[in-house]
């Protein structure tokens, strides 16, 4: 793949813990290409968090990669020492956090530690550094970013912390950005000024971007291709298009199917995946969609599916897409 | 006729900030100023607004987290904004919360069963192993099973933990639940089913809920009756169909326009984002609050504040327009 930024290749990150190995993710491949938005969707617990802490060598605590490769422009960074991935994530690759309060130290003022993040990284004095802070923070859309800086975390609402960690992430310019869930607690039209810099950040700097996400609104207007996880596995991949008009998998169906219907008056009962998903604690044998599937077949119990295509670059990991299989497509739901 | 579980009138809590320089007395953040709403029994009221507005600052004066500034809140007809800890205990029994943040709402020492089973355990309900079989009963409610008792929050995924949150605040069976963006870090498919849950207990359990939130289509869905906040007031109530098909603020209006559809192709080549300047609560423009980026402004907005004018049955709004 010539234009990758970067290639994940058949990654594997189990969790050690007392009580038991929890396989978060079993063996997903994808890439990421050069200007492109690239969404990560999926049940939570699917493994998008644990993925991407990967890639950024964040894993915490009993987390270990116990397979693959993760290549960035072409070095792999699974073989990186920990003084290098720590230039890495200050320079090349920045990560949005799901959890705002993990980037901010309720000690320091939201302010200074921005600055603190930006002198690491740029040769830039102290008040330099200040001055370039209050910019960015007016750049995310903090109001009287003067009289905020000194303000410490608690003081700040959840959305205008999450505008901060933005701020922080971006203000080092990076070639990839993860954002896990940058805009769950903002409300629309602060949503919409995140996606626009972000739209932006690739349009004019050509930034790589993985957007982390449930909202399938945003997905369809942001990224250009989009991962489908389940079970820590990938169950589906295609252009965005792809995925909301010709979806392959069941659980991506499912997905779709889950929004409240807008416009309507009558207000109909939503339409949930019954079931839970599965306990990743726990062998999973055949398709890890298995349990909550309205076509499970027998098959999908025993055998896990490989990858069927539609085109090139429209994939789904599901019996049901195999010419070979009787009784396809029945509904046991209905 | 329906009668009214929580009635809050005007609404005020203000956070003291940094001394101004210049004028050298301190300065108040006005996070709520001057709110009011009911809700009736057995109802979903869901308020929405920007981040920063005080929405969860209005929840949490609800169900008396911090003492309040000024106005009254009434449950049953009862002022509680001004009881104290142990005249307060009957009625925190009554109110739940479920947070926003499911990270640092859950206590990590804890395990999933003592977090579940705290409450519980707090108004000393049942024995042992009833409150077992009670957190059991209420981790499947939630999508979890009995395999999770023994674990600690950190082993869960966003998505899990908040749904831990809720399973918590059921426990010791309230009669109003503050809904803290408790969907927020859900996926789809547990959304739907959470809010069906939510709706399944309110139709058994009589339960009323404060239902704060951004996802428009998620708090039209849940909400019999809608607020809309803007810088610490309500610029506009009604209920939900009304508020969607009719909404009359500027700032409703701009909320709803901002929706992005699930679909590729109504895409938007730029999205749409409100023009003009935030504002701060430090600092809030002297007429209508909504004036920095209104696209209607008129002469007057700059200098006097709209007030809340009913405009069809039950459907006020704060706007100069009407
Ligand atoms: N420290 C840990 N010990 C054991 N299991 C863990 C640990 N951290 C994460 N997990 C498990 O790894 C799986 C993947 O978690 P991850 O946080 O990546 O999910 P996610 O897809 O980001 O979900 P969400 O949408 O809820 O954020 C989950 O099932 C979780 O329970
Ligand atoms: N303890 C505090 N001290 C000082 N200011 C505070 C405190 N808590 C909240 N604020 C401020 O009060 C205002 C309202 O905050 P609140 O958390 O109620 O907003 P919100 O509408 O819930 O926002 P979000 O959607 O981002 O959660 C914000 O400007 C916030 O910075
Ligand atoms: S493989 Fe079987 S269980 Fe899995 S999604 Fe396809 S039909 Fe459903
Ligand atoms: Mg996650
Ligand atoms: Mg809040």
């Amino acid at each position: 793949m010539k234009d990758s930024l970067l290639e994940v290749k058949d990654l594997e990150v189990t969790f050690f813990n007392r009580n038991g190995k929890v396989r978060a993710v079993r063996g997903i491949n994808f890439d990421v290409k050069k200007g492109e938005i690239l969404g990560i969707v999926g049940e939570s617990g699917s493994g998008k968090t644990v993925t991407n802490l990967s890639i950024m060598g964040l894993l915490k605590g009993t987390g270990k990669v116990t397979k693959g490769q993760i290549i960035y422009k072409g070095e792999n960074l699974l073989n990186k020492s920990e003084k290098e991935m720590l230039k890495i994530r200050g320079n090349d690759i920045a990560m949005i956090f799901q959890d705002p309060m993990t980037s901010l130290n309720p000690v320091f003022t939201v302010g200074n530690q921005i600055t603190d993040v930006i002198m690491r990284h740029q040769k830039l004095s102290r008040k330099e550094a200040k001055k370039k802070t209050i910019e960015m923070l007016k750049m995310v859309g903090i109001p009287s970013a003067e009289e905020r800086y000194n303000n410490y975390p608690h003081e700040f609402s959840g959305g205008m912390r999450q505008r901060a960690i933005i701020a922080m992430a971006l203000s080092c310019k990076p070639d990839l950005l993860i954002a896990d869930e940058p805009t769950t607690a903002l409300d629309v039209t602060i949503q919409a000024q995140i996606l626009e810099l972000l739209k932006e950040l690739k349009e004019k700097l050509n930034t790589s971007i993985i957007l982390i996400t449930h909202d399938l609104g945003v997905v369809a207007n942001i990224c250009s291709r989009v991962v489908v996880m389940y079970g820590g596995m990938i169950m589906e991949e295609g252009s965005v298009e792809d995925i909301f008009y010709t979806p392959l998998h069941p659980y991506t169906k499912g997905l779709l199917q889950s929004l409240p219907k807008t416009g309507g008056k009558m207000k109909e009962r939503l339409i949930p995946i019954k079931g839970n998903p599965p306990n990743l604690a726990n062998e999973i044998k055949g398709c890890p969609f298995a349990d909550r599937c309205p076509y499970t077949m027998d098959i999908c119990r025993e055998k896990q599916p490989k990858y069927y295509y539609d085109g090139e670059n429209h994939r789904g990991m599901c019996w049901l897409l195999d010419k070979s299989i009787n009784g396809k497509g029945e509904n046991h739901e209905e | 006729m329906k009668s009214k579980l929580i009635e809050v009138k005007d609404l005020k809590k203000y956070y003291p900030a940094k001394k101004s320089s210049i004028i050298g007395k301190t300065q108040y953040l006005k996070a709520v100023d001057g709110v009011s709403f009911y809700i009736n029994e057995g109802e979903t009221f869901g308020l929405v607004g920007e981040s920063g507005c005080g929405k969860s600052t209005v929840g949490k004066s609800i169900i008396r987290l911090f003492d309040i500034t000024d106005g009254e809140i009434l449950y049953r007809g009862k002022d509680i904004s001004k009881l104290n800890g142990r005249q307060l205990k009957s009625y925190r029994r009554k109110m739940q919360v479920i947070f926003q943040d499911p990270y640092s709402s859950l206590n990590p020492t804890l395990t999933v069963e003592e977090i579940i089973s705290e409450p519980l355990d707090v108004y000393n309900i049942g024995d042992k192993g009833q409150r077992r079989e009670r957190v059991i009963e209420l981790l499947e409610k939630v999508g979890l099973n009995k395999d999770h008792l023994g674990r600690y929050p950190h082993e869960f995924s966003g998505g899990q933990r908040q749904r831990i949150g809720i399973a918590r605040a059921l426990s010791i069976k309230p009669e109003f639940i503050l809904c803290d963006e408790p969907i927020s870090a859900l996926d789809v498919s547990i959304q739907a089913q959470v809010v069906n849950m939510l709706e399944d207990l309110q139709e058994e359990l009589g339960l009323t809920y404060l239902f704060i939130a951004h996802d428009l289509s998620m708090v039209r869905y849940i909400s019999h009756r809608i607020g809309v906040m803007y810088l610490g007031k309500l610029v506009e109530k009604g209920p939900s169909d009304e508020i969607y098909n009719h909404p009359a603020h500027p700032y409703t209006q701009a909320l709803l326009s901002s929706v992005l559809e699930p679909d590729p192709k109504m895409a938007a080549k730029t999205i749409k984002a409100l023009e003009g300047d935030v504002p701060s609560p430090l600092n809030p423009p002297k007429g209508c609050r909504f004036v920095t980026r209104c696209k209607y402004a008129m002469k007057k907005c700059y200098e006097i504040e709209p007030k809340l004018k009913e405009i069809s049955p039950d459907h006020s709004v704060a706007c100069h327009l009407y």
